[in-house]
């Protein structure tokens, strides 16, 4: 490819769209395969190699063109593939049916029907927009997520890319904040703090340079937005830290990007570099006369390096350790400069306001939440993946409509949201309006969005503990509450569900939990007794069965269970027997096996491998 | 890792100080871990304490400061990895490789570590072996993950 021309004033930004808009290739076929670590994992880039070849042995390579792209959200039904103008999409594709989708959709034009999404026992559908999964979704965070190429500048360009950046550099900065204020725009990645109130405390705070940055360290697990943001669509949030940074006043930038997500930091650098050589980067960006340069930091696998001031003192090469914030980062962040730091979805927000305007964006949402809110729905759930609504939409909705439930029709216990900082919520608060407040009157949080769907098999205890013996482990033992306090807790959890729990256990936990929330220096401390007082509250009964009747009644607390065959329902067949790596299960051929106890180590294997359901787990 | 190696990491970032994660992230992702003539020699370059990149090493997960394994895997223990049974797909690991998380076989070919989620939630439980991801582990699977990298 030549290289670009930096382009010097916004007319030229119009020019060059205009250019690319009409040449634009009308009639080819293209087919669209996403290619990120989703879909990596389950195979497409062999599926792109595959077609690649089949094309050129067909010497159909230069009359067909492969789009590869980012994720377009439904990753359970991974690798998809998706034909225009045929207009059909393809999912659970394998490299092996690449032969057949050739010859028949690309030659033939029809369709090949066993790859299409099953929405019932009769009826497939053939495109993205019949899927149930897409039914409440507003997309338009992810637009371009699966449709661009994430290389591709002249594909961002296309989608009326860096205009947002055009229009905003003719605006006075004060303007833009704001339009963003009007907006009703707040954080996605935490808190829900008013992102407008942000950026005009650090432009008037006092000292220069001014640093804008994006918060890539996507440390909530079971949260996947912000990566497939940065592998899917890297420009458009490159280019609302552009915005800000003018809005600001910032000149120099930085993306703090967590070290497990090596595809978002390779897209982005990508979309660093293609931005320099079109001057939306470096000096004199279009001509405005405003610089702005960016620096890529990665993290180091620190979960606490999500909150403010730990990033920024590792954005300085010290060790991630949170200060007391008597003075925000706002004001006094990066080498005591005035540091506004907002994350990857917040900042991808910014030119569609720009672009759609204000009023546009105030009027999707809630009172005080607007505008959509990606989710990853995760865990127990038939349709796993990222959905794009509205804020405002109730818990059930997506869990159900969106997410198709639970699968093999276990019962719904639990959607747990905010990550370690959050609450699992249950069943009862299901028709609950998901937006900043409510989640938190409720005793969770909005967090950045991960939503873990929990089922009847899910051990409430065993997930606080799960969520405190993580953060014993992150929290970076600067201050005393959550080094030691954590710890504690985790002591007694884990007494629980061991079957050593004893009265008052419970009272315990609730009093260090306010000690912790009260004394603890920053957000990861305060917020982690989030998960215990949350599943203290709805799901007491369970602390309760471990703890008076050493009883785990999920069965998930190993040293509470106990495995044994049903002789009944068991053939003899001799597949437990076969995996048991202990030769704990004896029996003859054809006649019920036997566990013998103890042998046994309680791995689970049996359970998982028995095609009968004859292990039972008590 | 040779003088000449690592100070061309360093002088790519300009011998900045404030770099230091960067670099010790580039030595670490060659060695697969952080030598300590490497660490007194980086330290010596940019005139920091080596008590300094001792601390960073050991707060930073991704950081070792002995040898890893030839062959690494890493267990996802991200909460949706979590509801669905990693912790039991961990434990056979363990049983199988004959080491706790974080430890490397006495033979110098497995390192078994754990990560707090990937982001790939759909594929959970998810095991990386060799940066290749293995979805919907269960842990009667799991040693068959263990398998191509001893058949070579």
């Amino acid at each position: 490819m030549n290289k670009a021309k930096a382009l010097k004033s916004a007319e030229e930004l119009k020019a060059l769209f205009q250019s690319l808009s009409s040449e634009k290739t009308v009639g080819k076929i293209r087919v669209t395969i996403p290619n990120a670590t989703c879909s990596i994992a389950r195979g497409s880039a062999g599926i792109i190699r595959r077609l690649e070849e089949v094309l050129k042995q067909k010497k159909l390579f230069s009359q067909v063109e492969i789009k590869v792209t980012g994720c377009r959200g439904f990753c359970q039904i991974e690798p998809v593939v998706v034909i225009e103008p045929l207009n059909v999409l393809y999912q659970r594709v394998s490299a092996d049916d690449v032969p057949e989708i050739v010859e028949t959709s690309l030659v033939q034009g029809q369709v090949v029907e066993r790859l299409l999404y099953p929405v019932s026992k009769e009826k497939r559908a053939r495109t993205e927009a019949e899927l149930p999964f897409y039914s409440l979704q507003k997309r338009f965070v992810t637009e371009n997520c699966g449709v661009i190429d994430p290389t591709s500048m002249e594909d961002y360009l296309l989608t009326g890319g860096y205009q947002a950046l055009a229009r905003a550099l003719k605006m006075k900065p004060e303007e833009i904040i704001n339009e963003v204020e009007k907006a009703g725009l707040r954080g996605r990645g935490g808190g829900g703090f008013n992102t407008a109130l942000k950026w005009r405390t650090c432009r008037t705070a006092p000292g220069e340079p001014k640093y804008a940055i994006i918060n890539a360290d996507e440390g909530d697990p079971g949260a996947y937005m912000d990566r497939s943001l940065l592998e899917g669509d890297p420009h458009r949030v490159l280019e609302g830290l552009i915005i800000g940074a003018y809005a600001i006043g910032s000149s120099q930038g930085f993306i703090y990007v967590r070290h497990e997500y090596p595809l978002a930091l390779r897209n982005f650098r990508t979309a660093l570099n293609q931005a320099q050589e079109y001057g939306f980067l470096g000096k004199n960006i279009l001509g405005s006369g405003f610089d702005f340069e960016v620096q890529v930091n990665q993290g180091g696998g620190a979960f606490v390096c999500g909150e403010s001031s730990a990033l920024m003192a590792s954005i300085e090469g010290k060790l991630g350790e949170p200060r007391a914030k008597y003075v925000h980062t706002v004001e006094r962040g990066i080498w005591d400069k005035p540091s506004n730091l907002n994350n990857v979805e917040t900042w991808a927000n910014v030119p569609l306001i720009i672009n759609k305007g204000a009023d546009w964006f105030a009027q999707i949402g809630t009172d005080r939440s607007k505008g959509t809110k990606i989710f990853s729905v995760v865990g127990k759930i038939n349709n796993t993946g990222l959905v794009e609504v509205p804020m405002g939409v109730t818990l059930k909705q997506i869990v159900f409509d969106l997410g198709g439930g639970i699968p093999q029709k276990k019962k719904f216990k639990a959607v747990q949201t905010g990550g370690p900082s959050g609450g699992c919520l249950p069943e009862s608060l299901l028709s609950l309006p998901v937006d900043f407040d409510r989640l938190t009157e409720a005793g969770s949080m909005m967090g950045s969005g991960g939503m873990i769907v929990m089922d009847e098999d899910t051990c409430m205890v065993d997930v606080a503990r799960y969520f405190l013996n993580f953060l014993k482990d992150e929290s970076c033992g600067k201050c005393t509450p959550c080094r030691e306090g954590i710890k504690q807790m985790l002591a007694i959890l884990n007494r629980i569900t061991e079957g050593k729990g004893q009265e008052g256990d419970v009272e315990q936990l609730e009093e260090m939990s306010g000690g912790i929330i009260d004394a603890a220096l920053c957000a990861l401390g305060g917020t982690a007794p989030n998960p215990v007082m949350s599943t203290i509250k709805y799901f007491r009964n369970e602390y309760d069965a471990h703890i008076r009747d050493h009883k785990c009644p999920a069965g998930v607390c190993k040293a509470l269970v106990t495995y044994a065959i049903d002789p009944q329902k068991c053939t003899g067949c001799g597949v437990c027997l076969k995996n048991c790596s202990t030769g704990a299960i004896k029996g003859a051929k054809k006649k019920p096996h036997k566990i013998n106890p103890k042998k046994c180590i309680k791995c689970g294997i049996c359970y998982e491998v028995c095609k009968f359901a004859a292990v039972k787990r008590s | 890792m040779k003088k000449a190696a690592v100070d061309k990491i360093i002088d790519s970032y300009g011998a900045d100080r404030s770099q230091i994660i960067a670099i010790m992230n580039e030595v670490q992702d060659e060695e697969r871990y952080l030598p300590e003539e490497t660490l007194k020699h980086i330290a010596q370059r940019l005139e920091l304490p080596l008590a300094q990149l001792y601390s960073i090493s050991t707060f930073y997960r991704v950081f070792s400061l002995v040898p890893k394994g030839k062959h690494q895997c890493t267990v996802c223990m991200g909460t949706a990895c979590h509801v669905r049974g990693a912790e039991r797909v961990l434990s056979e690991l363990e049983r199988v490789l004959k080491v706790k998380s974080g430890e490397t076989t006495k033979d110098k070919q497995f390192s078994l570590d754990t990560v707090n989620c990937v982001g790939a939630c759909a594929l959970g439980p998810i095991v990386i072996m060799d940066g290749e991801y293995h979805g919907q582990v269960t842990a009667a699977k799991a040693r068959n993950v263990l398998k191509k990298p001893e058949a070579k």
